[in-house]
């Protein structure tokens, strides 16, 4: 049982109900005490569709992005996300946290007052609410997202707490970072935090050589160069410290790293790249807040629905 | 020859969101918090119980339009919930009830695959539907199933999850570093499934489970859910828990099996049970009384009624007498959210009942409800429950009991400490777990292939 890490599942919001999602994850936070996450993800694959048998997508949709019935289906499944994360976030706030009143002399247990119908009626669905789970320790547990396009940034921008993204370097990492904020102008959040935080393959060699070897060596028993959408490292520790530390110059609020190979690469990062962002004064010796939006730097938000 | 003592299997239910719950005790707890139902899985663990029980409701309840205030409200996520206790238990059996109309079978299917793996077979699912748009109002599709194809809905439901639990054999995975291959059949966990209700097809991402699937629950008390059962259930979860409707329940039951090649130690009957435990009978006597007017307060006197009457009641006092006016026995519009409302089949009939009870003893509303709803199904002192217990069970009233504790998270301990220790001492209940899985806990045998399906039919929450 872990006592500090956040914890994020990914959930596709195409073929999930956001009413159970809601719960779901308003009770991990519970069973953690305040550390719990989501990261929605959209998807147009047909295989995936399949699985339940409820919408289809064609399959050149998938496959073909210039096409422009793909660019109208991938502009509809964002909306689709911010309408579900707009209910997730109704239905954690659908309980006030002093709804739970237990008042012996009425006999009351809740103050439904306090209890709100959330009332969301969209394109894709209308859910009425309240939550059956009252609002988690953390409020709002953590909302992100992971993007590789202006549509996406729009969805970080306007609907998340952290983005994901993929710079190819520190460049790129400023230009993604100025997008988002601007993004967060147009939706009206220019002033709430919003994390973005840099995606990166990690192999890890006592040195640049080494490193390289590991990669290769591993292509070769894969049979094909291993790619990602995310920047793909090998060199050592304080090299990847370096890096870093560039990008978040460049703007960026935090990383999330993908360990080449496990468990070899994770080792790597917690026994030697920790260590060294440590000594250079860039990363926590303990942590500082028990929830993970308090290690975020987020504050806990009042429910909308409650009068202040 | 007398014949061999049964084996007693007891579970525990996570208090609910009716009356049964006193919310109002000082040592009642927390409904939501982790630490309430780790408390409850570990009391149930030591104790040697078979498993931890979840019932689900997927809206808050409603009487007379508003949200009903007077129980526990609210509770959290089954999976989420079974999933942690995974982590903090070894051997109890982790039972949740999910709903087949507001789901899709992948994602069931998935969840309770993966349930099975954290818990080293110890998943077990209560397999319950619903149709009302009441509930529906909170899901993508809205109240789009008609009453009278919710069993059949629910059938196909579960027989297509059991295709993908099915859809991997077991023995696939070879991950063998030298040759490179990870699976010696790359179709494993191919599916395609198209009936009326689901049309569905791919590869099912979750390999086989220790215990092949979930042990499968049915709740449901009419002709077609007690087929249902006999066909394919491991577990009925029943109402009749007294020695004559019990062993009605059971005979009828155990009665149907054969004509589907199964056993009578193929599907257990457990009912549901309250308790209150003390020193003496006299106390618990005293003590069941006192939990009695907890559990019915004068609000709930009246809501209850007004569950029977389909009638806001709100002008009556608890303490007086019973409304002149009948129930109105059109469409129930008071309660909504509520099976239990439908177990009265014939208003008329029981209001002529309660009312001819409430003359002949002089009872005020609050002490007619008191009287005719929920007593206790023990009470006494540990010794008193033990006999009572063993008797039900090996007069083949049942085969062992789901205990709902009336305080949470606490409410097991006593009966755990000292109920628990004269069974075993009767040589009736378990002193350790004699498996790893819940199915080998339980007595069940290996997994048959599925049976029967065409006939099934299940319960509905509400």
């Amino acid at each position: 049982m872990t006592r500090h890490i956040g914890l994020i599942p990914t959930v596709v919001i195409t073929h999930t109900e956001p009413f159970h999602v809601s719960k779901a994850i308003a009770t991990l936070d519970y069973a953690s005490t305040g550390r719990a996450g989501v990261r929605v993800r959209v998807s147009l694959a047909q295989h995936e569709a399949a699985h339940f048998g409820r919408r289809s997508f064609p399959e050149r949709a998938q496959a073909d992005r210039a096409w422009p019935t793909s660019a109208e289906l991938i502009a509809g499944t964002f909306d689709e996300a911010a309408d579900y994360v707009e209910v997730l976030r109704r239905l954690w706030d659908s309980w006030e946290d002093d709804a739970e009143i237990r008042d012996a002399v009425t006999g009351r247990f809740v103050d439904r007052q306090r209890l709100h119908y959330i009332d969301f009626a969209g394109r894709w669905f209308s859910v009425k609410g309240p939550s059956i789970t009252p609002r988690p320790p953390q409020g709002q547990p953590v909302v992100s997202a992971l993007g590789h396009a202006p549509v996406a940034y729009q969805l970080i921008a306007g609907s998340t707490d952290i983005g994901f993204v993929t710079p190819r370097d520190a460049d790129d990492a400023a230009h993604i970072v100025a997008e988002i904020r601007a993004a967060q102008v147009q939706a009206g959040r220019a002033g709430d935090p919003v994390g973005v935080f840099g995606d990166l393959v990690v192999f890890l060699g006592p040195d640049s050589a080494a490193a390289a070897r590991r990669k290769a060596r591993l292509d070769e028993l894969a049979g094909a160069v291993y790619a990602s959408d995310a920047k793909v490292f090998t060199g050592t520790a304080g090299e990847l410290a370096d890096l870093l530390l560039e990008w978040q110059e460049a703007g960026l609020s935090g990383f999330r790293l993908r360990p080449g190979a496990i468990p070899d690469d994770l080792e790597g990062i917690t026994r030697d790249l920790v260590p060294e962002l440590q000594r250079r004064g860039a990363f926590r010796r303990e942590y500082e807040a028990p929830t993970l939006r308090g290690l975020l730097g987020l504050p806990r938000p009042a429910s909308r629905y409650a009068i202040a | 020859m007398t014949k061999p003592l049964k084996q007693i299997h007891l579970a525990a239910h996570f208090p609910g969101v009716n009356n049964t719950t006193v919310w109002s005790d000082p040592q009642s707890g927390s409904h939501i918090e982790f630490s309430s139902f780790a408390h409850l899985a570990r009391t149930a663990e030591r104790a040697r119980f078979d498993f931890l029980f979840l019932a689900e409701g997927l809206r808050l309840r409603e009487q007379n339009g508003k949200i009903y205030d007077l129980d526990v409200v609210g509770r959290p996520d089954t999976f989420t919930v079974l999933a942690a206790l995974a982590a903090v238990t070894d051997h109890l059996g982790l039972a949740g009830t999910i709903n087949s109309t507001f789901n899709e079978p992948y994602e069931v299917a998935r969840q309770f695959a993966t349930l099975d793996h954290l818990s080293g077979g110890r998943a077990a699912w209560n397999v319950v539907t619903s149709w009302d748009a009441f509930t529906g109002e909170n899901f993508r599709r809205g109240g789009f199933l008609p009453q009278d194809q919710r069993y059949e809905r629910a059938r196909t439901f579960l027989h297509t999850t059991w295709e993908l639990f099915d859809s991997w054999p077991g023995d696939e995975i070879v991950a063998d570093k030298g040759t490179g291959i990870f699976l010696a059949d790359p179709g494993a966990g191919h599916f395609e499934h198209r009936d009326a209700h689901f049309d569905i097809a791919g590869q099912f991402s979750v390999p086989r489970s220790p215990q092949g699937r979930p042990v499968i629950f049915q709740a449901g008390d009419s002709d077609e859910g007690r087929e249902f059962a006999a066909s394919s259930a491991d577990a009925i979860f029943s109402r009749h828990g007294t020695l004559a409707e019990g062993q009605a329940f059971y005979a009828d039951v155990k009665g149907r099996l054969g004509r589907y090649g199964r056993t009578p130690d193929q599907l257990l009957i457990l009912p549901a049970a309250t308790f209150v435990l003390a020193d003496t009978d006299e106390q618990a006597a005293d003590l069941a009384q006192e939990v009695r007017l907890q559990q019915v307060s004068g609000a709930t006197a009246i809501a209850l009624l007004e569950q029977l009457w389909n009638r806001d009641l709100s002008g009556y006092d608890p303490d007086g007498p019973l409304p002149p006016v009948d129930p109105d026995v059109g469409e129930h519009t008071v309660a909504r959210g509520r099976a239990s409302v439908r177990m009265h089949r014939d208003p008329l009939a029981t209001a002529r009942e309660w009312r001819a009870k409430a003359d002949a003893e002089q009872l005020s509303i609050r002490q007619l409800i008191v009287a005719v709803t929920g007593r206790q199904s023990f009470v006494g002192s540990p010794a008193t429950i033990a006999a009572d217990i063993n008797n039900l069970v090996q007069a083949d009233a049942s085969d062992g009991f789901i205990l709902v504790p009336h305080i949470t998270p606490g409410g097991l301990d006593e009966f755990a400490d000292k109920v628990v220790p004269l069974l075993q001492e009767r040589g009736v209940f378990r002193t350790e777990y004699e498996g790893t899985t819940l199915r080998e806990n339980l007595g069940l045998g290996p997994l048959t292939a599925a049976s029967g399906l065409s006939r099934a039919g299940l319960a509905s929450t509400g």
